[in-house]
């Protein structure tokens, strides 16, 4: 049933996120883009404390926009970064990390796929699920240098083109979400959760261990998406989401 | 977090040794799960990260006299899963999936589950004192908050419990741990692997410096037919226990011929009951037999003012896993 994964967009290489390309503003800005203008607008005022200083405001701009030199301005002396070659929905990335540099903030803040959210930055919550080699880890959690050569797949990397993914499809026709934070680790979360199903991996609450293909009933589901929390409590849409797509893939 | 250089050690156990010798704030790498968290609150700030991923030790293989060796960079969500464990030890793959979320079992391995500190508040604080994290500067829990801590096998320096459910199996299964290091191969019964307590808490396993935990080893009784894991905690999923028991009979003519039950969340490490397992051989498996087991474990039990409810929970946990695992009503 699952879509082959497309290759990002140049919008989304850029920066924005499917959410973004989809709400473009009348000036044709995405949110990000009115946001990343804001707050350039107001480091620039904070700078001259003048309105009308807009060389400042670019400069500002420029440094939000360009990840290396956001980098700089936070360390004081940067260390060696390791180049590493992240394969991410099924595009190559070369990037030069600090080694401390979790996947997440890899993904976030050097190769602009934002739709991976930062929630604790602790293995917690579950905002930050990605698949590598097609299973759920939580991104925040592992150092980007050790992805080398694996195949790294967010939420940007799901839809077909137009075509969402059917697990997207799922959590909007079933009102998986309310501010959508938390969503894009939900979504991601369940496609590896799916493909679990279909391998016949148990859980805690599978009575019985030796059975081939557990049965993903309410409380297998919700046992399965512990990892993902949602500080709405949208949970019984995203259960009722999950619940079609067992029934489809069974 | 504080800087550190990073190595991947390829193939051979060897040259993850070669990688990490000589260098003293070297620590080993695998699914990261505890390590990073703790290296982001500064608790534990490496100098050197030596990244064992590529090590061969991921296979799950049977043994010709029977048991199986399970590699240490096995994941907890492929031992969980696999079809040989699930079948022949589900008591371990049940504790497994008790652990964590599907996210974390996915990147956690075997060693790195042995090697899991634990989650006491006061070692997480680095504002504050804590004789695991800082040896002499005090332990707060004691007079603090100790609801999550331990009623046995505690110390006047240290009175943190053990977080991880794999090791609980572990322990009820006998496993072997083997280990390479600078001076060779060796192998360490699971329930001697962690260390109590007593006035050096910043030692909590055997392991010397350098050394790797290359594979878990389990004997041929698995304990299939009669076993449970049972695992009492705040949430329903995704929390550590403030009790866990493995229990497994082997019953034999209405007797039990042999018993095996360790505990969790109330140790600062994998608490094996040998005295009640013995009391337990020869007995009917009934309620009576149950709680006397019970008490005998929680014989030289000590609470103190938030955790002392984890004595009785405790000895009721011991109860009901025994009974689940003779076949009774939970």
């Amino acid at each position: 049933m699952e879509k082959k994964i497309k290759r990002p967009g140049q919008a989304q290489a850029a920066g924005a996120d499917q959410h973004d390309l989809d709400c473009r503003g009348e000036g044709g800005q995405t949110r990000r883009e009115f946001m990343v203008t804001a707050a350039a607008v107001g480091a620039g005022l904070a700078l001259t404390g003048a309105i009308g200083e807009s060389q400042e405001a670019a400069e500002a701009a420029e440094l939000v926009n360009d990840p290396a030199k956001a980098v700089a301005i936070q360390v004081p002396n940067p260390p060696d970064t390791i180049a590493v070659e992240l394969t991410v929905n099924e595009h190559t990335h070369m990037v030069n990390v600090d080694p401390r540099t979790s996947l997440l903030d890899a993904l976030r803040e050097y190769m602009g796929l934002t739709g991976s959210k930062k929630g604790c930055d602790h293995g917690q919550c579950g905002a930050c699920t990605v698949l590598v080699d097609g299973r759920r880890i939580n991104s925040c959690l592992t150092f980007a240098v050790m992805y080398q050569g694996k195949k790294i797949t967010t939420i940007e990397g799901l839809a077909d083109g137009d075509d969402l993914h059917p697990v997207q499809a799922a959590f909007v026709k079933y009102d998986g979400f309310q501010c959508g934070y938390c969503t894009p680790g939900q979504i991601c979360s369940t496609v590896g959760l799916l493909a679990e199903a279909r391998a016949g991996c148990v859980s805690a609450v599978t009575p019985d261990l030796a059975c081939a293909k557990p049965v993903l009933s309410e409380m297998e589901i919700r046992e399965r998406m512990s990892g993902n929390l949602c500080r709405c409590g949208a949970y019984p849409g995203i259960v009722e989401a999950i619940k079609s797509l067992a029934g489809a893939q069974s | 977090m504080k800087l550190f250089t990073y190595s991947k050690a390829s193939g051979s156990v060897g040259h993850a040794l070669e990688e990490s010798a000589g260098k003293s704030g070297s620590h080993y790498i695998a699914g990261g799960t505890n390590l990073i968290d703790l290296m982001k609150d500064d608790i534990v700030s490496p100098d050197h990260l030596v990244d064992i991923t590529a090590l061969s030790c991921s296979q799950i293989e049977k043994l010709p006299g029977g048991g199986v060796k399970i590699g240490a960079l096995v994941s907890n969500s492929d031992l969980a899963n696999d079809s040989f464990i699930r079948q022949n030890y589900p008591v371990l793959s049940r504790a497994l999936l008790s652990g964590a979320s599907a996210q974390l079992r996915n990147m956690a391995t075997v060693g790195g589950n042995l090697m899991q500190r634990t989650r006491c508040s006061y070692f997480y604080d680095v504002a504050g004192a804590c004789n695991k994290r800082q040896p002499g500067s005090g332990c707060p829990a004691i007079e603090g908050y100790n609801r999550m801590h331990s009623v046995l096998g505690a110390s006047s320096k240290c009175i943190s419990a053990h977080p991880s459910d794999m090791c609980v199996a572990l322990a009820a299964l006998d496993a072997t741990v083997q280990l390479t290091g600078e001076k060779g191969d060796r192998k360490v019964k699971l329930i001697d692997f962690h260390k109590l307590p007593g006035n050096t808490p910043e030692l909590e396993t055997v392991l010397l410096p350098h050394e790797l935990i290359v594979a878990v080893e389990l004997p041929h009784l698995g304990y299939s037919k009669n076993w449970c894991y049972l695992k009492v905690r705040d949430r329903a999923s995704y929390a550590f226990a403030l009790v866990s028991a493995a229990a497994c009979l082997d019953i034999e003519g209405g007797k039990i011929k042999s018993a095996r039950l360790a505990l969790g969340g109330v140790a600062p490490k994998p608490w094996r009951a040998q005295e009640a397992e013995k009391l337990l051989v020869g007995k009917e498996p009934d309620e009576r037999a149950f709680k006397a087991a019970s008490e005998a474990v929680m014989k030289t039990a000590r609470g103190l003012e938030h955790n002392k409810f984890k004595i009785e929970l405790g000895k009721r946990t011991i109860v009901r896993a025994l009974k689940v695992a003779a076949g009774g009503v939970a």
